[in-house]
């Protein structure tokens, strides 16, 4: 016997550039979400985040006097949150706990960031470029689904004009194919403009047994993480070394495929997806990894609308990562807020109509990718 | 000036600038590995050979870097790329030319220098320029 789950409250402090600490902006989240839910009592705490350092999650409990439980800060990436948001769903419909508290929390390097992933051979030798590695899969994808700058650019012009509406994304102006063509060439294909910024923020979800939440809450139906599988590491965001992996299922496809199965549904089924626009072509990557199409069918997609507001499936009406930016520990978190206020029907000017069923999807350095499924 | 390797063993340089890329091959699965590494990211075997990569391949993939990114010692713009060779390994690399190249193109491998380092010695990388040799 498992127990339902339910997202009984969120917070989110808004993504951008602040003078504030990391440890502020995840009070300020957790904060919220606490409030939301009607500040129930929780018995464990997943942090995700990627650059905030030592005990991150610690300090942010520590600050509001919440401390006690078991806090474990989690690091997967761009999929840090969706990890966290894993653990807890597990925590609490295994009976672990009644409620588990998520938090993302991540003020980023300005600049092309340094990761502590490349070796310092790769450093100087202009191989840990990751905009770089962003441009080689966005060309590997027009080679091999026949998408255009043009498609790229619609992304972003698609994107930011939900952004314009979502109060916590960085930015918040709509934008044009020529102004994003115009931007400047950053890596071949990739201009500036089709490139998410990386920036600060947190964000927070109360997770808690469906049976204790308020009877509307909605569930997560499944949230699941995997990481690439053996040789297929050229197919994913960072290739180093490889082989062929044509035949090789991507991490983002074995994880949709998991969570497809735990909820019972399939892509025909959802009403709604945010997904990973890193770049622009990392988001039109998604819909044929989830299988939105088959592969290499994605232009379509881009070119019919299908993806846009009132589409058959709208990707990313929070704006995604293009409008908001990437704060990488509470990205993901933001995606399943978006979701779970559409569906809750708390969406304010950025509500669709009969939000049932809800995808998340984050893909990154590792590579790994979570897939979490929200209903109503 | 002295010349230094970016990093040991990743590739063998003659004193007539000829140069190699050593690899591993696994004696459980085949499965070629660049740089060389201990174990098999294929099938975690440690019996492994270390052998001579092929010098020709063929371009699968390339964009041109326009930003110096962190630890970066040479010049910008560069290209940069995925190069396959005829055994199917494909490698990351610089490509010596400054525009996109087209896919299927013939490459080489060449010695590359990137730039100075603080001990004043020239830094050496591989890289891979259209040709044949």
């Amino acid at each position: 016997m498992t127990n339902s789950v339910a997202v009984a409250g969120v917070g989110l402090h808004p993504f951008g550039r602040f003078d504030r600490t990391v440890t502020q902006m995840g009070v300020s989240a957790v904060r919220a979400a606490l409030e939301d839910a009607g500040n129930p009592s929780f018995q464990s705490v997943f942090c995700a985040t990627v650059y905030s350092g030592v005990a991150a999650g610690h300090k942010v409990l520590g600050a509001l006097g919440l401390t006690g439980t078991p806090i474990v800060n989690v690091e997967a990436g761009c999929a840090s949150g969706g990890a966290a948001l894993m653990l807890a769903t597990n925590a609490v419909r295994s009976g672990q706990c009644d409620t588990a508290l998520v938090l993302g929390i991540e003020k980023m390097p300005r600049g092309i960031i340094r990761s502590s992933f490349f070796e310092p051979w790769r450093e100087q030798s202009g191989l840990a470029a990751t905009p770089a590695y962003f441009a080689l899969r966005a060309m590997r994808l027009m080679r091999d689904s026949g998408i255009t700058k043009e498609d790229l650019a619609q992304i972003v012009v698609k994107n930011r004009a939900e952004g314009v509406n979502n109060e916590i994304a960085m930015y918040r102006t709509a934008t044009t194919v020529e102004a994003v063509l115009e931007s400047r060439l950053v890596c071949e294909p990739l201009h500036l403009h089709m490139l998410c910024s990386p920036n600060e923020g947190a964000a927070a979800i109360v997770v808690q047994r469906s049976d204790l939440a308020r009877r509307d809450a909605p569930k997560i139906a499944s949230a699941q993480l995997r990481s690439h599988l053996p040789g297929s590491i050229l197919g994913e965001a960072t290739p180093l070394s490889g082989v062929a992996d044509e035949n090789i299922p991507a991490a983002s496809t074995i994880a949709a495929h998991a969570a497809f199965e735990e909820a019972g549904y399939g892509p025909d089924d959802l009403d709604l997806i945010e997904c990973q626009d890193t770049d622009a072509a990392r988001e039109i990557l998604a819909y044929e990894e989830l299988g939105l199409c088959a592969r290499g069918d994605s232009a379509q997609l881009v070119r019919n609308g299908d993806t846009a507001r009132g589409g058959r499936w709208p990707v990313n009406l929070s704006g995604g990562l293009l409008s908001k930016g990437e704060p990488l520990g509470a990205s993901a978190l933001a995606q399943i807020i978006e979701l779970s206020n559409q569906i809750d029907g708390r969406a304010g000017i950025r509500q669709i109509e009969n939000a049932q069923i809800g995808l998340a999807h984050t893909v990154g350095r590792g590579a790994n990718a979570a897939v979490v499924i929200i209903t109503k | 000036m002295t010349a230094r390797m970016v990093h040991d063993g990743l590739f063998r340089l003659d004193s007539d600038g000829d140069i190699r890329l050593l690899g591993s091959r696994c004696e459980e699965c085949s499965h070629l590995q660049f740089p060389v590494a201990e174990t098999c990211s294929m099938c975690g075997s440690e019996r492994s050979t270390t052998i001579d990569l092929e010098r020709q391949g063929t371009l699968w993939l390339s964009t041109v870097v326009t930003n110096a990114p962190p630890g970066y010692l040479g010049e910008v713009p560069y290209g940069f790329g995925v190069v396959e060779l005829p055994s199917g390994l494909r490698i990351i690399t610089l490509i010596t030319e400054k525009e996109v190249v087209e896919f299927g193109t013939p490459l080489r491998l060449v010695a590359h220098d990137l730039g100075i380092n603080d001990d004043g010695e020239m830094v050496v990388t591989y890289a891979f320029s259209p040709g044949s040799s």
